[in-house]
């Protein structure tokens, strides 16, 4: 009925190869955008942005990130904690050493440095895969969280060991520190993440993201097709990297304020993203959202029950989380294996065909 | 001779103790690796989960006591008796076996022909499950476990060694034994392999999955037989681990340390698992004790992991391993 490619007639080729070739799909990504940028600002509070909205934007971001290797790229990587944790460091490094840059530059160039630490852990990867590569990178996630708690430069030589981000704006709207706004923190994420992900989708549909697919089907034959692996393969990390990066950076400045690198950047948090982009969908950015979204609010809504509603003890809550998280990665992967992106795929299809089936 | 050489041999053969429990772990992803192309991360947990299991039979515990007071307002916690340490492995045994068969007929079973990296994230819902399945039945609290193994520091050895070179070695009873154990396992291993029908038919299907199917080998039997020997390894490495340090969540990290010990000792070899469980063990105290102290100490955390990163640029496959890894 609505939801058709028919009757949608493109007269030019910008528009023949647009992201939402049907009609329904680009009124709702404009009604999602409409209601996530002028709506929830205006009625978002501390609790709703500190459990539920910054923690999936910034999630959203890691997710979209490590999706390009993974998903895009076929490079299994645990190291995603780590290279948060580069980025958090980074723009930690950068505020406190240049206070008057604007903080927007020194997110986007922790971005940057990460995607160089990115590389170089990446090298292993021109020759190894699989597992040996996972193992690979969970090296880099255990020797940076080392390094980043052992050497005090990182922290400022602060007593603690902790870093906290300083108070900074962009153009007078408070950003970081104890005195940003909800909506201030939720609007910050929320543009970066789109730009994020306007990004990612547009490299992935492009040449370099079919680079990335051919690496990720069959490393041999894209070689003999003229892909180089050197530059796919160190392509991928680089950007996922900086994605990753980013969201770190995120997740230090804007989300916790103060953070103590093998607490908020541990191999948990690794496992953690890794599930998004498994329960989400590999290869699509969607599916990057969609795990992020479920996971995050899965243990919200979970505590909210068994805690708020059931009064049953903290601990105990948390672990029957653990036990409904493990279930449900399980129970996924042998349902549906492609993850919600998939579902949603599925649906699409029917309603392509709906109302008549055949 | 100087105390330090001495002393520098200490913490070697500490190293080499150590070892012998990641070897343990390794052990277990071994086995379940070469039967069915399974990497399962899940085997820390299976040992922690085995550790709590014990303890909790041992000392009586009721099972979700937690759950139970929690929906019914009730104060259970004990059953009131305790068993002895034999009858309570014997039952943790079974368990584990149980386990196996629910594992190979709910997971495993859907998976076939699944992606190698499908059935891995798989383990890690796995290990994630037991995690709270076990801490939701046993509690979370650290718990003793006593088996009735010897503990403390060996003084005939101390005794021994200060009258040979004047030096004497503290080395835990505990290590002893727990060598003696992975010895007597990896014994018992290969005699299962080579001399008994169910070994031939595990290193068939090790072997080749189809060919081992054509002659009538089934690879159900073959998988819930190999879940329950690791399954069994787990145990003993739960009763070796907790014995020492107590049953904690910790526990379940050593299933990472396990990682780069098969990296360096191939991941399809049992010998393998063993040499390159103790070169990390000895390893990382080594270097803890020569350069720890020059770089900030805690080494032990990263060492292991980016000497299989170096160990894999030159030699991909392992000390052991087949030689299948495919260059990029």
């Amino acid at each position: 009925m609505f939801y058709r490619e028919a009757g949608d007639y493109k007269t030019s080729y910008p528009e023949d190869s647009q992201t939402f070739p049907i009609k329904f799909d680009r009124i709702r990504y404009y009604a999602v955008l409409a209601v996530a940028f002028g709506i929830i600002p205006f009625f978002i509070n501390d609790y709703w942005a500190n459990a539920v909205f910054v923690p999936f934007l910034i999630y959203a971001i890691a997710a979209i990130g490590l999706n390009i290797l993974v998903g895009y790229c076929g490079q299994v990587s645990l190291g995603t904690g780590g290279f948060m944790a580069v980025g958090a460091y980074a723009v930690y490094k950068l505020m406190t050493a240049f206070p008057e840059v604007s903080i927007l530059i020194h997110v986007l160039l922790a971005g940057g440095i990460t995607a160089g630490v990115g590389v170089i852990f990446g090298l292993p990867s021109l020759r190894i895969k699989g597992f040996y590569l996972a193992v690979a990178t969970l090296a880099a996630q255990f020797f940076l969280v080392w390094l980043f708690n052992k050497v005090p430069w990182f922290y400022n030589y602060s007593a603690s060991g902790q870093i906290s981000a300083p108070e900074r704006d962009i153009l007078g709207v408070i950003i970081t520190g104890p005195n940003t706004t909800a909506a201030a923190k939720y609007l910050f994420c929320a543009l970066i993440l789109l730009a994020l992900a306007w990004l990612a989708r547009n490299l992935t549909r492009g040449s370099v993201g079919r680079k990335w697919m051919a690496i990720r089907d069959m490393d041999i034959a894209a070689e003999i097709i003229g892909v180089n692996p050197l530059t796919a393969k160190l392509s991928a990390f680089a950007i996922s990297s900086f994605f990753i990066g980013v969201a770190g950076a995120l997740f230090f400045a804007v989300y916790l304020g103060a953070a103590e690198v093998g607490e908020s950047f541990g191999i948990q948090k690794s496992f953690l993203i890794l599930f998004m982009v498994i329960i989400g969908g590999l290869g699509s950015i969607f599916g990057s959202l969609a795990g992020a979204a479920f996971l995050v609010l899965l243990p919200v809504f979970l505590k909210n029950v068994l805690v708020g509603m059931l009064g049953w003890p903290t601990d105990l809550a948390a672990h029957i989380e653990l036990l409904i998280i493990g279930g449900l990665i399980i129970v996924f992967l042998i349902a549906e294996p492609h993850g919600i992106a998939q579902l949603w795929r599925l649906a699409k299809e029917k309603l392509r065909l709906w109302p008549f089936p055949h | 001779m100087p105390d330090t050489f001495f002393y520098a041999t200490e913490v070697m053969l500490n190293g080499l103790m150590a070892g012998v429990m990641y070897s343990l772990v390794a052990l277990g992803f071994v086995l379940i690796f070469k039967a069915s192309g399974i990497f399962n991360y899940a085997q820390g947990v299976l040992a922690l989960f085995a550790a709590l299991t014990l303890v909790g039979l041992q000392d009586g515990q009721i099972p979700f006591s937690h759950v139970i007071n929690a929906i019914f307002g009730t104060d259970l916690h004990n059953f009131g008796w305790t068993l002895p340490a034999v009858v309570a492995i014997a039952l943790t045994a079974v368990v584990m076996v149980g386990m196996a068969i629910l594992i190979e007929r709910y997971i495993l079973k859907h998976l076939v022909n699944q992606e190698p990296i499908i059935l891995f994230m798989a383990t890690i819902g796995l290990a994630y499950f037991l995690e709270g399945l076990g801490d939701v039945m046993w509690g979370s609290d650290i718990k003793k476990l006593d088996v009735g193994l010897p503990q403390g520091i060996s003084e005939t050895i101390e005794t021994a060694t200060y009258n040979w070179f004047g030096y004497g070695f503290f080395i835990d009873k505990l290590d002893i034994v727990a060598a003696l154990v992975a010895a007597a396992l990896v014994i018992a291993l290969t005699l299962f392999s080579q001399y008994t029908k169910y070994g031939r038919a595990l290193r068939a299907v090790a072997d080749d999955h189809q060919a081992a199917l054509s002659v009538g080998i089934s690879l159900r039997f073959i998988w819930v037989l190999v879940w329950s020997i690791a399954g069994f390894v787990a145990l003993v490495a739960g009763i070796m681990w907790g014995s020492k340090s107590g049953v904690q969540f910790s526990l379940s990290l050593i299933a990472l340390k396990a990682l780069p010990v098969l990296m360096l000792g191939g991941f399809t070899s049992i010998p393998g698992a063993i040499v390159g469980g103790l070169i990390i063990g000895m390893g990382e105290k080594l270097f803890e004790f020569s350069i720890g102290p020059m770089i900030g100490g805690a080494t032990e955390n990263w060492f292991a992991y980016v000497l299989a990163l170096l160990f894999l640029v030159f030699r991909p496959q392992g000390l052991f391993g087949e030689k299948i890894i495919e260059r990029v």
